[in-house]
């Protein structure tokens, strides 16, 4: 494969705009929000209900959302793991569980048909509306976590990212680790999974997005169904600032890999952010496009010193970060940092131009109608937009705001919020190859 | 509980045609409309890859994907992506053992544009030896990235390395580092000689598209390509094994890791069809869903394995293997998570599998080709890999059906027929320490890593 992370930013930042379909939006009687789009070209239907319920709200207890939603499927209701496994497969259903930084997920894909349909559906909501935390479970995904965390540490570059999460946001709970830490892990009690449960998946702290071959009042009765298991509860409370960095800060791990693995970055953006468009755009120019980036042409285009080389923006709730990243060969990491840096400055100090301008905006809204061309990618979309609570014309409007996003606009924005003299840079690698190199670069020089 | 039955899903899939064209040139053009979304979904499909190259080029064929992309007497290096782009296109490309190919998703009224460069890059690729040598350097990032400093791909490459004696299957798709060192502009050139012409070629196009539009757009953009003669490719069909293959890595890791091979045919190959089918079930059987046995067992259960898996490629090109692995869960270690793998196979071998578990892999198998009309992209893919293994892409047509024709008897004499001891080959992957904090050498004479 010629690019692994083409789409990188893309695919983080998910808008959508062309033929919109119309979202149908509510609220079940308790509180949980709902948005909806009939979709009647396939005999399916797409859940993903989402609470506001990740590693953000771990709350010094590392790892116990993870675990929380790790152990949902373990045993609910009077099923254990395999009858729930059992059930689901034998009607050819598809559970999904994931726990993010900021969010818990629990999606459904089923067959549309009564008969296949409704059982699935039954032990999807006994799975979230009544799960039991046994204790033999959560031993049991304790040991598999703690198997992550080791599979973790013989990868440079989840080495790389973790370190990276940890200095950029110091003591704010975006540091939290997903996964937990060795420490963390063994010492999570029961109770403490139950109370992260109870507090929250509840129905004020969730969005339901649907989209599937049914009318608007069946559509209805499922998320009643979904919600009404489940206490009204209260959303979860909002999080404190992020600390600003004071200083450049540069963390080096030893790590004996062919390659060093480099991570340069800040907190970035929120989904709200008012400087959304311009420094989405602009990302795209400098970093986010793959192969007519700035960063790709300079890195690999023109040097081959990289096979993936890439920008983003991660927005969040709050402001998730901003990241430059690549890989090299560890005796080159000097020369591709020293490049990285350069084209960042030179970006925030000139901007784009106006032809790259042109070409970002004209990628990105002409792509709109790919970005929606699955059931699977447009209930993602609901529930984004019902997590980040984007307004109702988001879609609608996003190609117009994308057009509108000037050159002093981005300009501005990067040398607002971009500050290069306080990143944090991440180098995971065999580090006695680069120093023995400088070394070298020192005699030839 | 009701269970899924083949006409049920039937019914639900509209036939999905798939309309073939060819052109004189020999081109081939195969079309599935799907008129969900105003998109396309555009690839050209090569018979060439990593199963294809001998021994001292490997990698090669990626090598070329990755050029393929540096200009040709219209267009200079990177253009290509750069109008895709403006257009409003996502475009990549992918080599494996059996093909190499390149795609476009974009709108659909821009598929000419995709169809015409795709055929001016099919014959006038111009190969600079500036941009070959960047591009090597490329090439060799990514395969630290994906397989040198990742013990597990490593453990795999060497596992194939070991487990094919004469099959071109022991060759990693991109390409042993030595080899890549010393590829040369010329071989690169050669390749490209040999293998792109339009009758070594097919077209897959899905989307809100009309077959007859797009065969007649494929005809004004490839019709004048000039058909080529390809070298002939020797069989070099595996040699019979005779008894079972080990070998050990030791590498800085924390986990350790196991792979079982077991050398199976194809469905092309096999003496009879069903066998191929059934032995498709069987992997669904061990690892088709958190219900299938190695979830329920060996993770589940036994708590013998943090992770264990199984596959096999019944629409492969050549013979390969049925192939189980695994982590071992804390406290076991790979002898113990070894033997429960054969256990598992010895279980298949006597027959005790339930009618009940047989009929979920079944269900399993139909929701996902209802599924699978979600994405075109995956669509695209499964006739591009059918058609350029020389497996046709009829056969997934009779997919569905096979599979729900395979009993438990069956599934039982393909695990005693091919899932023998002698037919095996085990990599195991033993952890050496990480924490090897090193000091910076002294001299050069103490440096690591590929050259300096």
């Amino acid at each position: 494969m010629r690019r692994l992370l083409a789409s990188f930013s893309l695919l983080l930042i998910a808008p959508l705009s062309w033929g919109v379909p119309q979202i149908q939006h509510w609220q079940t009687q308790n509180g949980a929000k709902v948005l909806f789009v009939p979709s009647t070209a396939l005999p399916i239907v797409d859940l993903r209900v989402v609470f506001a319920a990740g590693s953000v709200r771990d709350n010094g207890l590392a790892g116990v959302a993870q675990l929380t939603n790790n152990l949902l499927d373990t045993a609910a209701g009077d099923l254990n793991a395999q009858q729930i496994a059992t059930q689901l497969e034998g009607v050819g259903a598809r559970l999904g569980l994931e726990s993010l930084r900021d969010m818990a997920v629990l999606s459904l894909r089923s067959l549309r048909e009564e008969r296949f349909f409704k059982p699935a559906f039954e032990v999807f909501n006994t799975i979230l509306q009544q799960p039991r935390f046994e204790q033999s479970e959560i031993d049991r995904i304790r040991k598999q976590m703690l198997i992550s965390l080791k599979n973790a540490k013989q990868s440079p570059s989840a080495l790389a990212s973790k370190a990276f999460y940890k200095a950029v946001y110091g003591t704010h709970p975006l540091a939290s680790p997903p996964g937990g830490t060795d420490e963390s892990l063994p010492v999570i009690q029961r109770e403490q999974i139950l109370a992260f449960y109870q507090r929250f998946y509840v129905a004020k702290n969730a969005v339901i997005a649907i989209v599937a071959d049914l009318d608007r009042a069946a559509a209805e009765a499922l998320a009643e169904r979904i919600s009404s298991g489940l206490p009204e509860g209260k959303k979860a409370a909002a999080l404190p600032m992020i600390p600003e960095l004071k200083k450049a800060q540069l963390i080096r791990i030893q790590f004996p890999s062919k390659q060093s693995h480099i991570s340069i970055g800040q907190a970035g953006m929120s989904r709200t952010d008012a400087d959304f468009y311009p420094l989405y755009v602009g990302n795209h120019t400098f970093g986010g496009s793959g192969f007519s980036s700035r960063l790709m042409q300079e890195v690999r285009e023109k040097r081959g010193l990289a096979y993936s080389v890439y920008s983003y923006f991660s927005p969040m709730e709050q402001a998730g970060p901003f990241e430059m990243g690549l890989q090299t060969r560890n005796d080159q990491v000097e020369e591709s940092l020293q490049i990285v840096k350069r084209e960042l400055q030179k970006f925030i100090t000139e901007g784009p131009s106006a032809e790259e301008l042109d070409a970002s905006i004209r990628n990105i809204t002409g792509a709109a109608p790919l970005r929606i061309d699955s059931n699977k990618k447009l209930v993602q979309y609901l529930a984004m937009i019902g997590f980040y609570h984007l307004p109702l014309d988001y879609l609608d409007k996003f190609d117009q705001r994308i057009t509108s996003v000037s050159l002093a606009q981005v300009k501005t924005a990067f040398q607002q919020r971009l500050h290069p003299d306080k990143m944090v840079t991440v180098i995971v690698g065999d580090q006695t190859v680069e120093a023995a190199n400088e070394q070298k670069t020192a005699r030839r020089n | 509980m009701w269970a899924l039955s083949l006409m049920f899903v039937s019914g639900l899939l509209q036939a999905t045609e798939v309309h073939e064209f060819q052109l004189d040139n020999g081109l081939k053009i195969l079309v599935q409309e799907d008129h969900r979304a105003p998109v396309v979904v555009s690839q050209i499909w090569y018979k060439v890859g990593s199963s294809y190259e001998h021994g001292g080029i490997t990698g090669v064929s990626h090598v070329l994907e990755h050029m393929m992309f540096k200009g040709t007497e219209k267009h200079a290096s990177g253009e290509f992506s750069r109008i895709i782009a403006l257009n409003g296109g996502r475009e990549n490309a992918f080599t494996s053992s059996d093909y190499t190919a390149y795609f476009q998703r974009i709108n659909k009224d821009r598929l000419g544009l995709c169809l015409e460069l795709e055929a001016d890059r099919m014959r006038n690729l111009r190969l600079d030896a500036t941009e070959f040598a960047k591009e090597v350097n490329v090439v060799k990032e990514e395969r630290r990235m994906r397989t040198d400093d990742k013990p597990r791909s490593l453990t795999y490459e060497r596992f194939k390395a070991v487990a094919y004696s004469s099959s071109p299957y022991g060759n990693p798709v991109i390409g042993w580092m030595g080899d890549l060192d010393s590829l040369t502009l010329e071989d690169a050139q050669t390749w490209y000689e040999a293998w792109y012409a339009p009758n070594n070629a097919t077209l897959v196009v899905v989307g809100d598209v009309k077959p007859a539009e797009v065969f007649a757009l494929a005809k004004h953009h490839f019709g004048a390509l000039k058909p080529s003669k390809q070298p002939l490719i020797k069989a070099r069909a595996e040699v019979q094994q005779h008894g079972t293959q080990r070998l050990t890595l030791k590498l800085p890791a924390k986990l350790p890791y196991l792979i079982m091979g077991y050398k199976t045919p194809v469905l092309k190959s096999v003496d009879e069809p069903w066998k191929a089918y059934a032995l498709e079930v069987l992997v669904g059987i061990l690892d088709g869903g958190d219900s299938a046995r190695f979830s329920d067992r060996l993770v589940r259960s036994r708590q013998l394995a943090a992770s264990a898996g199984a596959s096999y490629n019944l629409h492969g090109r050549l013979d390969a293997m049925l192939v189980l692995d695994g982590i071992p869960a804390q406290d076991h270690d790979l002898d113990a998570l070894e033997t429960a793998l054969l256990a598992e196979v010895e279980l298949l071998k006597q027959g005790k599998i339930s009618v009940a578990e047989l009929n979920r892999v079944k269900a399993g198998v139909l929701a996902s080709s209802v599924y699978e009309r979600d994405s075109m992209f995956y669509q695209a893919m499964q006739i591009g890999i059918l058609e350029t293994n020389g497996v046709g892409y009829q056969a997934l047509d009779e997919y569905l059906a096979a599979i729900q024709a395979v009993t438990v008897k069956q599934v039982a004499q393909v695990a005693r027929e091919y899932l023998k001891m002698e037919q095996l080959t085990v990599a195991r992957l033993e952890p050496l320490p990480l924490e090897t904090e090193k000091k910076p050498p002294a001299s050069r004479s103490g440096l690591r890593g590929d050259k300096l």
